[in-house]
């Protein structure tokens, strides 16, 4: 895997997480009945910091979730490997509520369809919206991003990876090339 | 995570690393059996076959409930006896399921080895749900999903499986699963209950209920009935519980720090009181629960295992 | 017709022979011996046959054919086949067959079918009408009809009562008992009690339960002056009984399987039920009680238990499945393979276990290598390494747990009643 380029920084990562936050607050005229829920694995820790980045604004917090969606791919008889599940924690009840769904990169939309699925079996909320740091084009399926940290055309051959403190030691996206496509 | 077995015939031989992972994937479906829908698609356009040779409408209604909860297509068959003696062998019915074109076959049986017996004439994977006094893995896996969700742990735990144990498909599961997670398992029973050289497989025998109580942190309690040969084992339910019967009594002066689980269903005052199995130190209810999903997760990590 | 064969290793432990010889046979009988002969003509077919042995022709005294009742299991005509290719010339068929052999008719109709056979088949009556462990069979009218020995094999001689019985009234004929030996009342179990059977959640049966029988039969064998004969020995307490038993002079002899010298009931781990029967696989301990019970001749013979099943029979789930294997098609392979390779046995122990002492046991004549004698005699090859192949047996049915075993040592060709098989076939000689 070969890294083409660096397309946000640290700076950059803040930034883009401090202006979804305020479009979050500006779309829903406040955070009243807002959840924010975020995707595992690195939906999860970008859900935080917007939820962090929201209460700084707003001086109230946001609930915040973390849904795992692996129980409804639809790739499971494709798939080599069989994916790990995790836990799903929603600990408080969906319904009539504005749910922020939250992930790192929007590609084919896929996940997010599961997630969809996920969460209308979860209860029944007023509205869904979809938060993503990076869209990287290719959808497969009728899905737009309500938020966009930032759009990035690319080709198949390429992919997006975002990196995080939590988990990679520092912020930033980068677009590298992926070795397994062109087959 | 992928399990190294394709099915599930028994926990002797199951590395811990799979258990572990069935344990682990368990806790999931736990949370989705809290949710409002309590439904996954995750096994869409599986079939999967309850094959039932014998009575257990329970663990019959638990693993129905987790393969519906994974939104599996599910048959059932059950049949009573040797299926010769209805005319059609036990192979041509196997065969005849398979060629429904099923994935996954759930099986219980009167005779040990038939789930062993299945994995040479079918495709589909088996999972065991009880062969004779053999084994019965997934009651294992709940049991011992129960202890560490109560006990945060197993291995080093002190566990005394009590009843009838030369009968009993749970004992031997219970022994294997737990001692591969590195606790120590015990049994405590009449002698003429006790199968011939268990302790080989490194388990110490009590016939002191009460010792059984005070060395031991779990207590995992089967259910005692009177066979066919009335009187051979046990001369009477009564002299049985007056002797090994779980008593709040006998907890309360050997060991109040005790968790007790038991497989069900329970013969109040036999091997158990009221008192105890409506108690504090139980936790039967949630093994129910459990179970379900334990069950799931073992679908789920077979029916999905590429 | 003459036929020579040539080279033969000629072995005879109770004529004491064992030497290299040449055997001129005309039509049937032997009528000359020796490593010269000349009175031969152009027709006189000539075998070589050097480096094999010769020996009086193989019984088998423990053999179940299932005709009549069972024939899609095995017949008369199958079961001699599979004796001749195992090399056999005679056997002695149980009488749990339907009906049982508790009528002279029933003896008739087997040695009926049977005489045209190069094997000789002789009946064993039922010591119980239809082996219900009532009333006694008519022992007399099956003597005469050509009964050898009696039994209830599939089940022991149900009571003392009739035991006493049975040995009384077969005193008056010098016939044996043959005693199948396991307590009914634990007969709801499917293989030896012990660590196995805990391991596999299999229901156990007891060695006890074996030994229990054998020593009410010895007992009553001594109190009777009667003879029992005790089949398929497995536990290595019934060793010892016999043993002491024999020491004291009481009339008790007593017969092993292959199987119960070869496998223990480690091989159950599969649940395979070829390696399911009555009695069950035992431990190594009782492995080597066996054999040394063969050794020190506690056990007099090996017979085979030969016991055909069909394949659905046996393809049942484990509890429900029918006891019992093929034994005529591996015999002596397993004799040679595990008793006379191991050096346990010799050869002449081993003519002694399957050729001389089942005779003496059932009072049947003892071929000799003699002019004028009728040629009953087995030729064997101790060296011959050969793959088993049940698909190849003579036998009706398959249940054989040998199958795909590598074995050395086997059978070449066997010669009696004026008939010879040899390369597969039967020829009149």
């Amino acid at each position: 895997m070969t890294i083409k380029a660096k397309i946000i920084d640290e700076i950059g990562f803040g930034r883009t997480i401090t202006r979804l936050a305020h479009e979050i607050v500006e779309k829903n005229k406040g955070i009243q009945d807002v959840v924010i829920i975020g995707m595992r694995t690195r939906g999860e820790f970008i859900a935080k910091r917007i939820q962090e980045k929201i209460t700084s604004i707003e001086s109230v917090s946001p609930e915040l979730g973390i849904l795992d969606v692996t129980l409804y791919r639809d790739d499971f008889r494709t798939r080599l490997k069989q994916p790990e599940v995790s836990v799903t924690n929603i600990s408080i009840d969906i319904t009539k509520k504005h749910i922020v769904l939250v992930d790192d990169v929007l590609y084919t939309g896929r996940t997010v369809r599961a997630a969809l699925d996920a969460l209308m079996d979860l209860g029944r909320p007023n509205s869904i919206q979809l938060c993503v740091l990076v869209d990287r084009g290719h959808r497969e399926m009728p899905i737009i991003a309500d938020f966009v940290g930032k759009s990035i055309p690319t080709s198949i051959n390429e992919e997006v990876k975002v990196r995080l403190k939590e988990i990679d030691e520092e912020d930033g996206v980068y677009l590298v090339e992926s070795p397994k496509k062109g087959l | 995570m992928s399990l190294t077995i394709k099915h599930l015939i028994g926990l002797h031989g199951v590395p811990s690393d799979d258990i572990q992972t069935i344990l682990d994937t368990a806790k999931t479906f736990r949370e989705v059996l809290e949710r409002p829908i309590k439904k996954v698609p995750t096994l869409q356009g599986k079939t999967i076959v309850n094959l039932f040779y014998e009575d257990s409408t329970r663990t019959r209604i638990s693993f129905e409930l987790a393969e519906k909860r994974l939104s599996a297509d599910t048959i059932n068959f059950s049949k009573s006896g040797s299926s010769t003696k209805k005319g059609e062998t036990f192979k041509d019915t196997i065969r005849n399921i398979e060629a429904m074109k099923v994935d996954m076959i759930v099986v219980r049986h009167e005779s040990a080895g038939v789930p062993q017996f299945l994995t040479r004439i079918s495709k589909a994977s088996i999972i065991n749900a009880g062969d004779g006094r053999h084994e019965h893995p997934t009651q294992a896996l709940l049991d011992m999903y129960s202890i560490r969700e109560r006990l945060g742990k197993l291995k080093g735990l002190k566990i005394c499986v009590i009843g009838d144990i030369a009968h009993s498909r749970v004992a031997l599961s219970n022994i294997f699963g737990l001692q591969t997670m590195g606790a120590q398992v015990s049994v405590c029973g009449p002698l003429t209950m006790i199968p011939q050289n268990i302790e080989s497989l490194g388990v110490k025998i009590y016939t002191d209920i009460s010792k059984a109580i005070s060395e031991n942190d779990v207590l995992n309690v089967l259910r005692i009935q009177l066979e066919r040969k009335a009187g051979t084992s046990i001369p009477t339910l009564r002299e049985y519980h007056n002797y090994f019967g779980i008593t709040a009594e006998r907890i309360e002066k050997n060991n109040k720090d005790i968790l007790i689980l038991h497989p069900g269903p329970i013969n109040r005052g036999v091997e158990i009181t009221s008192e105890v199995a409506d108690g504090p130190y139980q936790i039967i209810l949630d093994q129910v629960t459990n179970g379900v999903a334990i069950r799931m997760s073992v679908l789920y990590l077979l029916g999905t295992r590429q | 017709m003459k036929i020579l064969l040539k080279n033969l290793n000629l072995l005879n432990p109770e004529q004491k022979i064992n030497h290299e010889s040449d055997l001129l046979i005309e039509d049937g009988k032997i009528i000359e011996l020796g490593s010269n002969i000349t009175s031969i003509d152009s027709q006189t077919k000539t075998f070589d046959f050097t480096g094999m042995y010769c020996v009086p022709g193989l019984v088998d005294m423990h053999v179940h054919l299932r005709e009549p009742g069972r024939e899609d299991e095995e017949t008369i005509e199958t079961g001699s086949n599979a004796a001749a290719g195992g090399g056999f010339t005679e056997i002695a068929c149980m009488p749990n067959t339907n009906p049982a052999i508790d009528s002279a008719e029933v003896v008739k109709l087997i040695k009926d079918k049977a005489k045209n056979h190069l094997v000789n088949v002789h009946p064993i009556g039922a010591v119980s009408v239809n082996r219900a462990g009532e009333g006694l069979s008519p022992i007399a009218e099956l003597v005469d009809a050509g009964a050898v020995a009696f039994s209830d094999d599939g089940v022991a001689v149900k009571t003392s009562a009739l035991l006493k019985s049975a040995m009384e009234y077969c005193l008056m004929f010098d016939k044996t008992i043959i005693d199948h030996c396991e307590e009914i009342c634990f007969s709801d179990g499917a293989m030896n009690e012990g660590f196995i059977s805990t391991l596999l959640g299999l229901p156990p049966l007891p060695s006890v339960s074996e030994d229990l029988i054998v020593a009410r039969d010895i007992l009553m064998a001594e109190y009777t002056g009667g003879k029992i004969h005790i089949a398929h020995i497995s536990s290595k307490k019934s060793v010892e009984l016999v043993r002491n038993a024999k020491g004291k002079g009481i009339k008790v002899t007593a017969e092993a399987t292959p199987h119960h010298f070869t496998l223990t009931d480690d091989v159950l781990k599969n649940y395979d039920t070829n390696f399911k029967m009555s009695p069950p696989l035992r431990t190594e301990e009782d492995v080597q009680a066996i054999i040394s019970g063969l050794k020190d001749g506690t056990i007099d013979c090996i017979a085979s238990d030969h016991a055909p099943h069909s394949v659905e029979e046996k393809e049942m789930e484990f509890i429900y499945a029918p006891n019992g294997i093929l034994g005529l098609e591996t015999e002596l392979a397993l004799c040679l393979n595990e008793l006379v390779s191991k050096n346990h046995l010799t050869l002449d122990d081993l003519v002694l276990k399957l050729s001389i002492n089942p005779r003496k046991i059932l009072n049947l004549p003892i071929p000799k290598f003699e002019t004028n004698e009728l040629a009953n005699l087995t030729i064997f090859d101790p060296e011959k390494i050969w793959t088993v192949d049940v698909s190849k047996f003579k036998s009706k049915s398959k249940n054989s747990p040998f199958d795909k075993r590598l074995l050395k040592g086997a059978s070449v060709a066997v010669i009696n009643n004026s008939k010879m098989f040899f390369e597969n076939k039967f020829t009149d000689i």
